[in-house]
């Protein structure tokens, strides 16, 4: 079943499309992952999901609502069933890893501080950091940083999850325990999920479908099998991340 | 043509800086009218923004008003209207230069702190994750910063009007020999509460302008570490030029040709 559609959906950059007539699928209860050369509008496919960005023509179908035609009160409410997980976290660095997990609930529920508290202790112990409660960002490693910013995105419990970039510049390690933790949320939440990554590793761990951007349109889209096995000479450069081939450098 | 050119650019972007300032504003004032106010956050700019610059404001009024008795005392005594020296300075302390001053320094200090606090949240992502989270940036940065300075900035400026009095009776004493008596009899005689008051709604408004252009600038912030400084200049240039700007329209309005 189909969570969400993009449909012919372009995007421009003062002068520079970014996406052309771009349609894509996001099916529902699994994981998307989103493939592609740094700068080409992965994040933008992100941001037009939870309406943060809005196309310059096409459309953005969420459960069949067009997230291009909400007013800015619908869009708000709209935000609140999509987590957001950003690529450097962007955690507010003024509030302690409690209070920035604890912030949509408290802003968008009438839940008791008691019920808070409980929630977000449950939150960062699905992520493994029921110990940072009361750190500030600033005394957090880059990978209890990217939990943080998971904790704070599924904490309300939403439909959709939009990772960007959950992997990049981590340890081995830590991108199995990341790639693990995405796996693991979205099954706790039985939600939809959306990965952009470079690490082909994790991907192929994680995704349900993968899709590849290329020059502004998705040029594949299938399972990690089918993908692997694509007679697109483009998709096999990028797998195999070489130099020689139809991919410009 | 290049220069048509660049006079239509030049107007287009006043155009559009003033747009989205006047947006900024009202969405800003809509959250107030709605009492949509988050008053911890509220409290805890007023002591950053506020308290935290009453040093620099008390030390800047306190030298202006020495340096005008100090200009006017000696030869006012000369004139023989060294009764007056009291007059002038309280007159020009509660009327000009204590909102303005105060303000110019705030613009400095506070402007300058708010344009790079959410220039970097815009950078780090900070302020899309507000937004991704279903709240408004305007509600959480702009509205607190905005009610403490438009609250704090007339408070810093009673105490400069004050200290500038005090800095000019010590100075007027010290120089010129007229007596701590014959000053403020002069200084009660010239300025009248309206005329404080007149002074501090100065001040609100300065507050307002330092706290928007702050935001506005912050909030526009594009191109990393680069485009912080270049958001944080910006803010305390036009924050300054408007001031000096507004202080002259509203010099106009409230004391009109009559004084």
């Amino acid at each position: 079943m189909r969570f969400a559609r993009i449909e012919n959906v372009s995007v421009r950059f003062g002068t520079r499309v970014v996406l052309q007539n771009l349609s894509l699928d996001i099916a529902e209860g699994a994981i998307t992952c989103l493939i592609g050369l740094s700068g080409a509008g992965k994040s933008t496919i992100l941001r037009l999901l939870n309406g943060l960005r809005r196309p310059d023509s096409g459309h953005v179908f969420v459960r069949g609502v067009d997230v291009c035609c909400m007013r800015a009160r619908d869009l708000v409410e709209f935000r609140r069933k999509i987590g957001f997980a950003f690529q450097f976290a962007a955690l507010f660095d003024s509030m302690t890893v409690g209070d920035n997990v604890a912030l949509p609930l408290r802003e968008h529920t009438k839940l008791s501080a008691e019920e808070i508290d409980k929630i977000v202790m449950t939150s960062l112990e699905s992520v493994g950091l029921e110990t940072a409660k009361d750190k500030l960002p600033s005394e957090l490693s880059g990978g209890m940083l990217k939990r943080a910013g998971f904790a704070r995105a599924v904490v309300t419990n939403p439909e959709l999850v939009l990772y960007d970039e959950p992997t990049t510049g981590l340890d081995p390690i830590i991108t199995h325990v990341l790639t693990d933790t995405i796996v693991r949320l979205r099954k706790q939440l039985n939600g939809t999920a959306v990965v952009i990554s470079h690490d082909l590793q994790s991907i192929f761990a994680m995704a349900d479908y993968v899709a590849m951007l290329f020059e502004g349109a998705i040029i594949a889209y299938g399972t990690v099998d089918e993908l692997q096995h694509s007679s697109n000479p483009i998709v096999q450069q990028f797998l195999q991340g070489s130099e020689v081939g139809p991919i410009p450098l | 043509m290049k220069i048509l050119e660049d006079v239509g650019n030049g107007a287009t972007g006043f155009l559009e800086y003033a747009g989205g300032l006047a947006n900024l504003s009202a969405e800003s004032g809509t959250f107030v009218g709605r009492m949509r106010i988050r008053l911890a956050e509220t409290f805890s700019q007023a002591f950053t923004l506020g308290v935290q610059s009453t040093s620099i404001v008390l030390l800047t009024s306190l030298f202006t008003g020495m340096v005008i008795s100090l200009e006017s005392a000696v030869q006012a005594v000369q004139f023989g209207v060294g009764d007056l020296v009291g007059g002038g300075v309280a007159f020009i302390s509660a009327r000009e230069l204590g909102p303005m001053l105060s303000a110019v320094v705030v613009a400095g200090r506070t402007g300058a702190a708010i344009a790079a606090e959410l220039g970097s949240m815009v950078v780090t992502e900070q302020v899309e994750a507000i937004e991704a989270l279903g709240l408004s940036p305007v509600q959480m940065l702009v509205v607190p910063r905005l009610l403490a300075l438009m609250v704090m900035l007339p408070i810093l400026t009673v105490f400069a009007d004050i200290v500038s009095v005090l800095g000019g009776m010590w100075l007027a004493q010290t120089v010129a020999h007229i007596s701590h008596d014959v000053f403020i009899q002069s200084a009660r005689q010239a300025v009248s509460l309206l005329d404080v008051v007149k002074g501090l709604s100065k001040a609100v408004v300065f507050g307002a302008i330092i706290a928007l252009v702050g935001s506005y600038q912050g909030l526009g912030t594009r191109g990393g570490a680069a485009g912080v400084g270049r958001a944080t200049t910006g803010a305390v240039v036009i924050s300054i030029i408007l001031i000096f700007i507004t202080n002259f329209v509203m010099s106009f309005l409230l004391y009109g040709y009559s004084g």
